[in-house]
């Protein structure tokens, strides 16, 4: 058995490059477009169609981990950034000094996300036990009676009204509201949790999640506490939301219960199944695609004689189109589109490099 | 329940009167479902290392027999010890975690991911931090074992296929390797030969008989040629019952056994 005078058979090429070697060169041309963006984009662009995007993106991506690698369709994420967002306004500054307890952002931040994850981790624990569309019923019943209760509790949510001027910390002398200070910030957010994504799909507990959404039964066969792991991929997803969440009330500098109605939960899941469930990257394109059609059109619609506010008209033919003809979203059409293009050039010309 | 049955006394087979001893002990396990009983007062002992086929014909009580074991079905009234520990209401992980393992009927992988990870899994399920966020290093020693095992299944080639693309005799290796994951104590192997060619039973037949002599099992089993050669003691169900004990020859002689089971379904 020498091994030097055979082939390693089993060590890929590919393993032994460094980190930023793996990275495939479409992903550092995007890398560069985001980083350089503001240089050449106006202010609209950047906090607008940007910031938004990334937001709506991060809310999506706490979808897709529950649903696409969980199997567990929840309805309760926006709900989640929404208790992440009330606490920034309740427990920080705002407009409405009687109920805000002006805490330093350093207790604010680090309670939201723990208030947040609680609530989550509740939520979980009580839908957990149900599979596919009681899954989804049980989470839109949470999100409606949070959204009720929001509009009807005056002493602590401020009832219909909510709280207005929530504004971000001016850390590092940087108003964080301005554009490009807040497309940064909202940036960084959305990668760190991109990245997050992709890295704990590879850990244990990623890879046990997937085995609970492909075979439940079996994966409790192995040794597994299955509701365990459910509870907790809530948790974890309930990060992702509640930093989107607390941005989304920064951009806005207010939050009511109109933020984390019905349609805004429902939104949610258009924008992870139209950008596509199976991978992170999904929620992002879709969140793009959606904001796109949010902000412009109105103008369209105008151009024709038809009133602005059909823009969901639009959205849901969208969405009705994506469901029709791609179920895993607009990442599944190109990912079709490319493996047809590559079998096309295999057959076209096979010898050429 | 009201006219008392007399169940047909299983043939004493080693020392199942001693209970500590014992790597699986069932006492009077009866599952129903609604009105019907789907096994009824079995009462069965197996020692460490042991071998046992179950047999029977189609709705026997087989599988539901292995379902109280694990633990996804509890029992209706019994008692069921493994290794001397009461784990009648336990639920299936921690039974998992005590040794016991199973494979099914009907192949229960997880699709959406490759061979090693399948594997990894059930290596990870039976060791500490399942909840790990960490990815694991490539010197890790789970990955390590989780390669050995796809190894001894003969699926080295195929390790970062996905499973769900996998020919149905390799989607049975595959199970094989699961139940072997960690340290097995004892192992309930549901109708493995189910579906498999020659060749590959062949191969079955040699991963079953080559298995360390401490870990035994309980083997379901319609194909005699394979479930003949690799036990050492056979237990007959009929009708949710136990039926007959006894060895694979003196089994395979019995009259009525041969009426009741060889003679009817076999082909």
């Amino acid at each position: 058995m020498a091994m030097t005078d055979q082939a390693p058979r089993f060590v890929n090429r590919a393993d032994q490059k460094l980190w930023f070697e793996r990275i495939p060169a479409p992903w550092w041309a995007l890398a560069v477009v985001l980083v350089f963006l503001p240089v050449v984009a106006n202010s609209f662009w950047l906090f607008q169609v940007m910031g938004w995007t990334f937001i709506l993106g991060m809310i999506g991506l706490s979808l897709m981990f529950l649903a696409g690698y969980g199997g567990m369709v929840s309805l309760l994420q926006m709900t989640v950034a929404g208790v992440a967002g009330y606490m920034v306004a309740i427990l920080g500054t705002s407009g409405t000094v009687t109920v805000s307890l002006g805490l330093v952002w350093w207790i604010v931040i680090p309670a939201a996300f723990l208030i947040a994850a609680l609530f989550a981790t509740i939520s979980g624990a009580l839908a957990v036990r149900t599979e596919g569309i009681y899954t989804i019923m049980i989470t839109l019943a949470i999100a409606a009676a949070f959204f009720y209760f929001t509009r009807q509790n005056y002493t602590i949510f401020n009832g219909y009204s909510g709280f207005n001027l929530v504004l971000p910390p001016q850390l590092f002398g940087v108003n964080w509201r301005e554009p490009v200070p807040f497309y940064y910030l909202s940036l960084v957010l959305a990668a760190l949790s991109y990245g997050a994504v992709v890295y704990v799909s590879r850990s244990p507990f990623g890879l046990a999640l997937q085995g609970v959404r492909d075979n439940p039964r079996r994966m409790a066969a192995l040794g597994f506490n299955v509701t365990a792991h459910r509870v907790a991929a809530y948790a974890l997803a309930s990060v992702f939301a509640s930093a989107g969440g607390i941005l989304l009330v920064w951009q806005n500098a207010q939050i009511a219960p109109g933020t984390i109605g019905m349609s805004a939960a429902i939104d949610v899941l258009v924008v992870a199944v139209v950008g596509g469930m199976r991978r992170p990257l999904g929620p992002f394109i879709g969140a793009f695609i959606y904001v796109l059609l949010q902000v412009f059109s109105p103008d369209i619609l105008g151009f024709f004689g038809f009133s602005a506010e059909r823009f969901k008209l639009i959205i849901g033919l969208g969405f009705l189109a994506v469901v029709l003809f791609s179920p895993d979203g607009v990442l599944g059409l190109w990912d079709r589109w490319r493996a047809r293009r590559r079998q096309q050039g295999g057959q076209a010309g096979g010898g050429v490099a | 329940m009201n006219a008392p049955v007399t169940p047909p006394r299983p043939v004493a087979l080693g020392q199942s009167h001693v209970s500590a001893g014992n790597a699986l002990e069932l006492r009077g396990i009866t599952k129903m479902f609604g009105a019907l009983a789907a096994i009824s007062d079995v009462t069965l002992s197996v020692r460490p290392g042991e071998r046992r086929a179950v047999l029977g014909s189609n709705g026997a009580g087989k599988t539901t027999l292995f379902n109280c074991i694990t633990g996804d079905f509890l029992p209706t009234t019994g008692l069921i010890r493994f290794f001397g520990e009461d784990v009648t209401t336990f639920p299936p992980h921690e039974r998992i975690r005590r040794g016991l393992r199973r494979t099914y009927q009907i192949s229960s992988l997880f699709a959406g991911l490759s061979v090693i990870d399948n594997v990894y899994l059930a290596c990870r399920g039976v060791s500490r931090n399942r909840f790990s966020l960490i990815r694991p290093r490539r010197d890790d020693a789970l990955v390590h074992a989780a390669e050995t095992l796809v190894e001894a299944v003969h699926l080295t080639a195929e390790k970062d296929r996905l499973v769900g693309e996998l020919a149905y005799g390799q989607q049975r290796q595959l199970e094989i390797a699961l139940a072997l994951s960690g340290a097995p104590r004892f192992i309930l192997f549901d109708e493995p030969a189910a579906g498999l060619s020659p060749t590959e039973r062949r191969d079955l037949v040699s991963i079953l008989t080559t298995l360390p002599t401490h870990i035994g099992y309980i083997i379901i089993e319609h194909d005699m040629d394979v479930a003949l050669r690799v036990v050492e003691s056979v237990t007959m169900m009929h009708n949710g019952r136990i039926f007959k004990e006894g060895r694979p020859e003196e089994i395979e002689d019995d009259p009525e056994v041969q009426e009741l089971y060889l003679g009817g379904g076999h082909e």
